[in-house]
């Protein structure tokens, strides 16, 4: 069943600039169990788009099979959702986005979803730099089929039944930085503060921006042994970076200059800012951010922030040069030759 | 020798040479000049899964009477490959020809008693005439076109013209083309008695006529029907779809002040991420399809099974090759029947159409997306290599300016507006089809995109009730597909008769000419061309009516005898099977004897 939330309207609540409030941007009450990191990035997603004031029906949901990809039915209820088959978001996203460039896209997915069945369409999706969110809710495990190793545990983590995981993990970010992504980051479903803004740049900047957020599962992978857990997350997270959306009617106030920072200018006139929480950190230089990630993971520590950024990669349309009007309002008058070319194309088949 | 039987406007070309060293244009250009002499005239590639270097073939069947299929015979050959000239000195038709270039003689190899061997020293002529090494090559083609054109009485004023067309653009290369005609053309006539008995004479008038494939009709088709999304991943022998798609949307939906593209073509990373991409392309309303074959249908079964279910408009072009597995990329089959009409698994099942030449393959296109976005599900055009890959002789393509494409059930703000809620899956007008919503347009629209069970709400369920109310409903949609594909098309013999013949797609040009040959021996039987599945309600009618229907089928297990039997199992005593699946077009000799050898069986019994 899909439970409806039940709809209150409060007097006095807060509105963002279309006059809705943060409960229009919710969905269907979650199903997932009590404490699942997915809620709280469902969450988070919902304060970041009602900021944003995104309208609800220009943004489509998609997702793939699994736990994670369960959510879109649990945010912005006016918003068009499509829950596809297993690993194969990206295709749907890129299909839909292919034919209304207008619409906002977040694609949510897990990492079994991603890093292992839809491996493949997880690396051309952003090759193609398809201009959406791409939401990875990260937990290292198969939750819905009960507690399997996923492609994204770490070697020598162990499962709750105390099983090793002898091989190595795919690392989603340096994947896909290595890839050539055009916008990279991480996060911790427990640290809000960092995860709204990062939504916020992520759905701004204009190409696909892969947000891989680690998010334990309660039931399946909070345990001494993993690495993926809310204590082990706690422990060993390393911010690199602090980014925030500035959009084009807000003034850039002087104190977001303290510190070493950097500022990303989009192409709708919004601003990324980025602060280097670690002034080694150059999330401009492939090189540099990969370094960096490598050398912190094998210290067993957790890269979060905005990764990598290259506002100027061209995105899917960029690339194939296709008309700003959305193809599916296309005339079809404009679209039909109509009668005489045909016959005027057919003379060189005589 | 024998004596060698006259046939004027009725015989059939054909030409050995290795691939990649440019026969396809001279093999063009014989083609148009048959073409252009008012004869009929197919053409039919037989190639390797390969680039370069390996034995393929072309053959060209010219018919007074417009036959179109494979003629199982040869009456010239012309030998331009030496790995080969066995083979084809055993292919001649007794009585026939065959050309070969005797810059090396082989008068003791390529020996027949009942056939003539010409040999025309097209190397040496050209090694003389011409003196860059790549142009001799491409010059040796041109040559022989010159030696059939004095052996066989093709118009060299045509063929001049022709040339001409050809390199309007480069007109520094129509010389060195006409000197290499006149050479193959003057050593012919000086050297042999022309014409030959197997020789063109200008006949009627093909102006009404285009040369032209399956593939680059039904990509212009996917053109004409307003389809702005293409996704695809290559593979052969549907490939030629998309070049054809893509060609003609640079050449007229580029906007002339933006340069903009008015479509937007993508090379997915396989056929999984194709078909995913042609459901969210359709999902928020745009026109998309996908060009396959059968290995791609298997991979994308899991989508189109989303599809069906969760009812997304879509259009599957399946170029059929042989199968099963990788089988033979570049050889025909209609082995795709059951594998599309069922594909992915649970109860599914989805139309299909059968062109059975590139005339249909550019009306079925169109005809496709309507189908797809009235019924809200995926539909299949099956074509094959042989209709997709050669150039078949049909009446020129016609639009209707008038034309609108319909785009089924779909409710916009303003029809929103009007209603209390809208529900996904409620059956209102009890045709089985539902409305549906455009992402991007009103938040009043917006339901949940499922494969998972749901029930008329487009809510999720797990309810017994709930889900089988839609999996029923669909079946009520099913019965209104059978009023909306096209019909099937009846062709009455001369005489009453209890015997029939069903076919589809590109099996037609074989029976059509062996109901000829077989009324010719006393034999009427009555035809009738499946277009659709589901079937109409004539298809069962017709089976009912005759005692014996004979099933023709270029696969090995009878596929669309099981699909008629499984729609109308009372018939299935009434069906026998003729079969060929050799991966060779199916000539009108296999029909002719499968359906005399059956008759001979019953009278013996």
């Amino acid at each position: 069943m899909t439970y409806a939330r039940p709809k209150i309207d409060l007097p006095g609540q807060k509105t963002n600039k279309l006059g809705l409030a943060l409960r229009d941007y919710e969905g269907a009450l979650s199903t997932l169990c009590a404490g699942c990191g997915h809620d709280s990035i469902t969450a988070a997603l919902v304060q970041a788009l009602w900021e944003m004031s995104i309208a609800p029906e220009q943004l489509i949901k998609m997702s793939g099979i699994g736990c994670s990809s369960k959510t879109p039915a649990y945010f912005v209820h006016g918003a068009h959702g499509f829950n596809s088959v297993h690993g194969r978001m990206p295709s749907v996203a890129t299909g839909a986005l292919a034919g209304n460039r207008d619409l906002v896209g977040i694609g949510v997915s897990g990492d079994g979803d991603s890093l292992s069945i839809g491996f493949g369409q997880f690396g051309h999706v952003i090759r193609r730099n398809v201009n959406m969110l791409y939401l990875l809710e990260n937990n290292g495990v198969y939750g819905l089929t009960k507690g399997q190793f996923s492609a994204s545990a770490d070697a020598g983590s162990t499962s709750k039944r105390g099983e090793v995981n002898q091989m190595q993990n795919i690392n989603a970010v340096a994947t896909a930085i290595s890839m050539g992504a055009s916008f990279v980051a991480r996060s911790f479903s427990g640290d809000r503060e960092q995860l709204v803004p990062l939504i916020k740049a992520a759905i701004a900047h204009p190409g696909c921006a892969l947000l891989d957020v680690i998010s334990p599962c309660v039931t399946f992978n909070d345990h001494p042994g993993s690495t993926k857990s809310y204590s082990y997350i706690r422990e060993h997270q390393h911010e690199a970076t602090e980014a925030d959306l500035i959009s084009p009617r807000e003034e850039i106030k002087a104190s977001y200059y303290a510190g070493d920072t950097h500022h990303v200018r989009l192409h709708d006139g919004s601003t990324i800012l980025l602060r280097k929480v670690d002034p080694d950190y150059d999330p401009t230089r492939r090189n540099n951010a990969l370094g960096f990630l490598e050398r912190h993971r094998s210290r067993g520590e957790v890269v979060t922030g905005l990764l990598y950024i290259d506002q100027n990669v061209p995105d899917m349309h960029a690339q194939l040069r296709t008309t700003a009007t959305p193809l599916k309002d296309m005339e079809y008058v404009r679209l039909n030759p109509g009668s005489e070319a045909l016959a005027e194309l057919q003379r060189r088949m005589k | 020798m024998p004596a060698t039987q006259s046939r004027i406007n009725d015989f059939v070309l054909k030409i050995a040479t290795v691939n990649g060293t440019g026969s396809a244009s001279a093999n063009g250009l014989l083609m148009k000049a048959l073409f252009r002499m008012g004869i009929p005239v197919t053409g039919k590639n037989l190639f390797p899964s390969n680039i370069q270097g390996l034995p393929t073939w072309y053959e060209i069947r010219a018919n007074r009477d417009s036959y179109m299929s494979a003629a199982g015979r040869v009456d010239v050959m012309v030998a331009m490959n030496v790995q080969t000239y066995h083979k084809d000195l055993i292919e001649v038709s007794p009585g026939g020809f065959l050309i070969y270039d005797s810059t090396w003689p082989r008068e003791r190899t390529l020996q027949r008693d009942d056939i003539t061997v010409l040999g025309v020293p097209l190397s040496k002529l050209c090694n003389e005439a011409f003196s860059v090494a790549r142009i001799r090559i491409l010059m040796k083609n041109v040559a022989y076109v010159g030696a059939l054109a004095a052996l066989m009485d093709l118009d060299l004023e045509i063929i001049m013209t022709l040339l001409e067309e050809t390199f309007a653009s480069k007109p520094k290369l129509i010389e060195g083309n006409l000197k290499a005609i006149m050479l193959g053309y003057d050593y012919a006539q000086e050297n042999f008695t022309c014409p030959l008995p197997a020789r063109a004479e200008t006949m009627g008038d093909n102006s009404g006529n285009i040369l032209i494939t399956g593939n680059e009709a039904t990509g212009l088709g996917c053109l004409y029907a307003g389809a702005t999304v293409g996704a695809w991943y290559p593979i052969t022998p549907s490939t030629g779809v998309m070049d054809s798609f893509t060609k003609y949307c640079e050449k007229f939906r580029i906007d002339p002040e933006t340069g903009e593209k008015l479509f937007c073509i993508i090379q997915a990373e396989d056929e999984l991420a194709a078909a995913g991409m042609v459901l969210g392309a359709n999902w928020v309303g745009a026109r998309a399809f996908t060009p396959t074959s059968g290995p791609g249908i298997s991979l994308m079964s899991e989508f189109i099974g989303f599809a069906y279910y969760a009812e997304i408009p879509s259009v599957f072009i399946d170029v059929q090759r042989v199968g099963p597995s990788t089988g033979m990329p570049t050889r025909t089959q209609q082995c795709d029947v059951m594998l599309c009409a069922y594909a992915s698994h649970g109860d599914t099942k989805h139309p299909i159409l059968f062109p059975s030449n590139p005339h249909e393959c550019f009306q079925m296109a169109v005809t496709a997306f309507d189908l797809a976005e009235r019924l809200q599900t995926p539909v299949f055009m099956l074509s094959d290599l042989d209709i997709g890959m050669n150039d078949w002789m049909i009446p020129e393509l016609t639009w209707d300016d008038s034309y609108r494409p319909d785009r089924g059930k779909v409710l916009g703000p303003q029809e929103l507006k009007k209603m209390e809620r809208f529900v996904r899956y409620l059956d209102v007008d009890g045709d089985g089809i539902t409305y549906r919503t455009l992402p991007g347009e009103d938040p009043k629209g917006a339901y949940f995109v499922r494969g998972s069970g749901h029930n008329r709400y487009g809510g999720y369920t797990e309810d017994s009730d709930a889900y089988q109310d839609v999996i029923d409903r669909l079946l009520v949609k099913w019965e209104t597909a059978k009023t909306l594909v096209p019909d099937a098309l009846l062709s009455k013999a001369e005489k009453p008769t209890k015997l029939g013949i069903v076919a589809f797609g590109s099996s037609d040009g074989a029976v059509t000419e062996a109901r000829d040959r077989l009324a010719e021996q006393g034999i009427h039987v009555d035809y009738l061309r499946i277009r659709a599945f589901p079937f109409t309600h004539e298809v069962v009618e017709f089976l009912r009516s005759h005692d014996t229907n004979f099933v023709v089928e270029q696969n090995r297990d009878a596929q669309m005898k099981s699909l008629l039997m499984l729609e109308a199992n009372d018939i299935a005593d009434r069906l026998v099977s003729i079969l060929h699946y050799n991966g060779m077009p199916i000539p009108s000799g296999c029909v002719v004897q499968g359906v005399t050898d059956h008759l001979e069986e019953e009278a013996a019994a």
